[in-house]
């Protein structure tokens, strides 16, 4: 196996103790997932049951269940969104403690990796005759070489002359290269055909799995639906969580990270070239985003310049639910976060018989309830661990 | 220290999008010949993205001084399918038209401003646009919510703005005296939309969906109200901002399984809405306002919208005999085909370049305020364009409008050419109410 093959000259790890450093907080991720989706379906079911009989037209219990499991779906894809994006600010955060505001538009940079690779593939022809998971390989890749270089370049470039300056200095410049990026990609989206909404065109990915079919009433049934993108989203996603982890518990180079996140000063006495890591923290955090761009452009098949602002945002409040700076916290904020936001999207024009809309007020609700989570744990919903951080 | 950074992005972001917006604008120049009412801001220099489209024939020693007319659409961004299809309509219109005021002894230029489809971005135009007393007339918006934030600045100084897009009742409702319009109206596209689905497409359940804006929640709610009316059961009303990921909209319409749904919005939205639906799944009919009477509709959302329904105040230019000029002038100009609305653009700018020189000659031939220009579109009775015969009643409603039901083509190709293959279902003259 290839992870027991990779001992450290100093220490030697146990295939054992490789496995439990990266499925120890993985195990804690999915703890938090399974509970979240279960006390979320529990309160709206609960909420659901008080009211009955505030509707006649429906039943309000059966109208829950059965977009339930599908809802908790939804909600698992746009949480593992939010966790990709939120692991690059809490890395960087770990390390730097500072707030990588351009890395939204580093995820959108990512999308349009994609949306051009697309783009090429179809005018030579080659799209439709490529076998979908080697597509998704690639336009992974492309995603990921694109948005971490970019993100080392904009390290080296805007914010290491800033090192020593005061916090908000680098923050500010953070955000100019944000708007930056904004406008210069729909410059060149504009400029170079792809246009200011660009088509993220992809091989044929086949219908959506269904999964059941969840009987209404005697003639008609609801498909319980999982779209292949969708699954490709999640089943990447984890993939990218777990090498995440291993690269950070288990190797040489993340204890080198981990020495620099807790004290600079100290890892440059031990050997360790502090810029060196710190650019690596950017490569790794950029690819993860440039990776979800390009997942999330497969998805919703169209993006322009501003998609990366709002889940950006969103990203970052899941870094601070889970507790900025701990990387399992950015998982579970993310998925949290996206549990809520589907929850809500999804029942609040059902409970309220229509008067509130779900999609519009879905960022209002989810985000009453993230700020009571942090009323009663300011430091997140893991804490900000010390010893864990990055 | 943590909750700081949010506030400061969208401080800055907000100051710095304003000041982008003011830069990408070509500032009007002040004219020293006609010092006028308001003070005129002298800008250094003119990024002007067009060249001026009509060129003065007469020497400058004849010359009475400039006259502009500015076009407001959004240029940049999502919607600016459509916008630049203004613009490029007035420009054609002003390069047909422009000559009779020419011959007066006036240059002409076209002076196009980029809304950006943000009604904040229309209202800092709408100023600069209002402190230029070469601008007599304003053929724009495409957004009725940016037409909205920008005309009560076009009011205070009397300026009249023609728009070929807007269909919000508001529009001419609001006691504007400047505002017409050479479209139809909202409510009558709700109802005659909520007519069709009833009676031709024999829907029975909806769940509706609108981009939150006064033009596409206005029209939402006119289908709305009819449908509640006249007994389709109304599954659900949503409103979003979202543009890319619609999957927990989608998914209360699967439990809904509605016969059709109404997306009351633009096409930059409608597409992945629409294409997402369909992956999900979904059904449904799709229907809409003339927000989607896009090409690129039809480019984002491929094959999920074959076959599909929209009304339209509009329609594409190869539906109007008179316009088949306008149209291969239009692809010689800009190399590509006139998308919808860019005829009625150029039918707003007759309206404009007329009422200018009707009041031009009442005024002894010299150069006539703006108050004079809105007098005279006001009495200016039928005007006959290339995409229809307009006459504005009190309010600035043209007296008929014509309303068309559409399907969209099924045919392969490029999206800018089916979409011109687009087949009217049904056509209706309807009088302003």
């Amino acid at each position: 196996m290839a992870v027991a093959a990779l001992p450290t000259p100093t220490v030697r790890r146990t295939l054992r103790m490789t496995l439990a450093s990266v499925f120890g907080p993985l195990g804690q991720v999915f703890v938090f997932v399974v509970g979240s989706a279960i006390v979320l379906s529990i309160g709206t079911l609960l909420i659901a049951f008080l009211l009955r009989g505030t509707r006649a037209d429906v039943d309000l219990v059966q109208a829950t269940l059965v977009i339930l499991p599908q809802v908790i779906i939804d909600g698992l894809v746009r949480g593992f969104l939010f966790a990709t994006i939120a692991l690059g600010y809490t890395m960087v955060y770990g390390v730097l403690e500072f707030i990588n505001f351009a890395h939204g538009e580093i995820f959108m940079v990512g999308a349009f990796a994609g949306a051009a690779l697309g783009s090429i593939l179809v005018s030579s022809g080659v799209l439709n005759a490529l076998p979908v998971p080697l597509y998704v390989v690639v336009a992974v890749l492309v995603g990921m070489v694109v948005s971490g270089l970019l993100a080392v370049s904009i390290e080296r470039v805007a914010y290491r002359p800033l090192r020593g300056a005061p916090r908000l200095v680098p923050l500010i410049s953070a955000i100019g290269v944000s708007l930056l990026l904004q406008d210069g990609v729909r410059l060149i989206a504009n400029l170079s055909g792809l246009g200011f909404n660009a088509r993220f065109q992809t091989p044929n990915f086949g219908p959506p799995l269904r999964l059941a079919e969840i009987p209404v009433s005697e003639d008609r049934a609801i498909p319980l639906i999982l779209d292949v993108r969708a699954l490709t989203f999640i089943v990447a996603a984890i993939l990218m969580l777990v090498a995440l982890n291993y690269l950070v518990n288990a190797t040489k180079l993340g204890t080198a990270i981990r020495a620099v996140a807790q004290d600079r000063p100290t890892a440059s006495l031990m050997g360790i070239n502090v810029n060196q890591i710190i650019a690596l923290t950017f490569l790794i955090g950029g690819a993860l985003g440039g990776a979800a761009g390009v997942l999330f452009g497969i998805r919703v098949g169209t993006v322009n310049p501003y998609v990366g602002f709002l889940p950006g945002l969103k990203a970052f409040t899941a870094a601070v639910l889970g507790g900025i700076g701990n990387i399992p916290g950015a998982m579970v904020g993310g998925i949290v976060l996206g549990f809520l936001e589907a929850f809500v999207a999804s029942y609040l024009s059902l409970m309220t018989a229509g008067a509130f809309s779900g999609a519009s007020y879905a960022d209002i609700v989810a985000f009453s309830i993230l700020i009571l989570i942090l009323i009663f744990r300011p430091s997140g919903l893991l804490g900000e661990a010390v010893s864990q951080k990055v | 220290m943590k909750k700081q950074p949010i506030f400061f992005r969208f401080a800055v972001g907000a100051a710095l999008a304003a000041v982008l917006a003011a830069c990408a604008q070509p500032t009007p120049t002040s004219a020293p010949q006609q010092p006028a009412e308001p003070t005129p801001t002298t800008a250094p220099a003119e990024p002007t993205p067009t060249a001026a489209p009509a060129e003065p024939t007469q020497t400058p020693a004849a010359s009475k001084g400039k006259i502009k007319i500015a076009t407001q659409s959004p240029l940049s961004g999502g919607q600016a399918a459509l916008g630049v299809g203004i613009r490029n309509g007035a420009e054609l219109g002003l390069i047909d038209m422009g000559k009779a005021l020419e011959e007066m002894g006036f240059e002409v230029e076209l002076a196009p401003f980029d809304d950006q489809a943000k009604p904040e971005v229309g209202a800092a135009n709408a100023k600069n646009i209002a402190s230029d007393p070469d601008i007599l007339c304003v053929v724009g918006h495409l957004n009725s919510g940016v037409a909205l934030a920008s005309l009560p600045t076009y009011r205070d100084v009397s300026l009249a703005m023609v728009s070929p897009a807007n269909t919000n009742p508001k529009i001419t409702e609001s006691g504007y005296p400047n505002a017409f319009r050479v479209v139809g109206r909202d409510d009558v596209q709700g109802a005659v939309g909520e007519e069709f689905a009833r009676t031709e497409m024999g829907i029975k359940s909806v769940y509706i969906i609108h981009d939150k804006t006064d033009y596409g929640q206005g029209v939402a709610e006119f289908f709305r109200q009819q449908a509640e009316k006249n007994g389709i059961k109304v599954l659900g009303f949503e409103g979003t901002e979202e543009k890319a990921n619609f999957e927990s909209i989608l998914t209360p319409i699967l439990a809904a399984n509605p016969d059709l749904i109404y997306f009351g919005g633009i096409y930059d939205q409608a597409a992945p809405f629409f294409k997402q639906a369909r992956e999900r799944g979904i059904t449904a009919k799709f229907l809409g306002p003339d927000g989607l009477d896009s090409p690129e509709l039809l480019k984002l959302a491929g094959d999920a919208v074959k076959g599909m329904y929209y009304t339209s105040v509009a329609a594409p230019v190869s539906q109007f005999p008179d316009a088949a000029k306008f149209a291969e002038d239009y692809k010689a100009k800009f190399n590509e085909d006139a998308p919808p609305f860019s005829a009625q653009a150029y039918d707003a700018m007759g309206v404009c370049i007329r009422a200018i020189k009707t009041a031009a000659d009442k005024n002894g031939g010299n150069k006539p305020t703006r108050e004079q220009v809105v007098q005279a579109i006001r009495e200016g009775g039928e005007y006959k364009g290339i995409a229809g015969t307009y006459k504005f009643n009190a309010k600035g409603d043209p007296e008929k409008a014509v309303y068309f039901v559409l399907q969209v083509s099924e045919e392969d190709g490029d999206p800018a050419e089916v979409w011109n293959k687009n087949k009217v279902v049904k056509k209706l003259e309807i009088p302003a109410p």
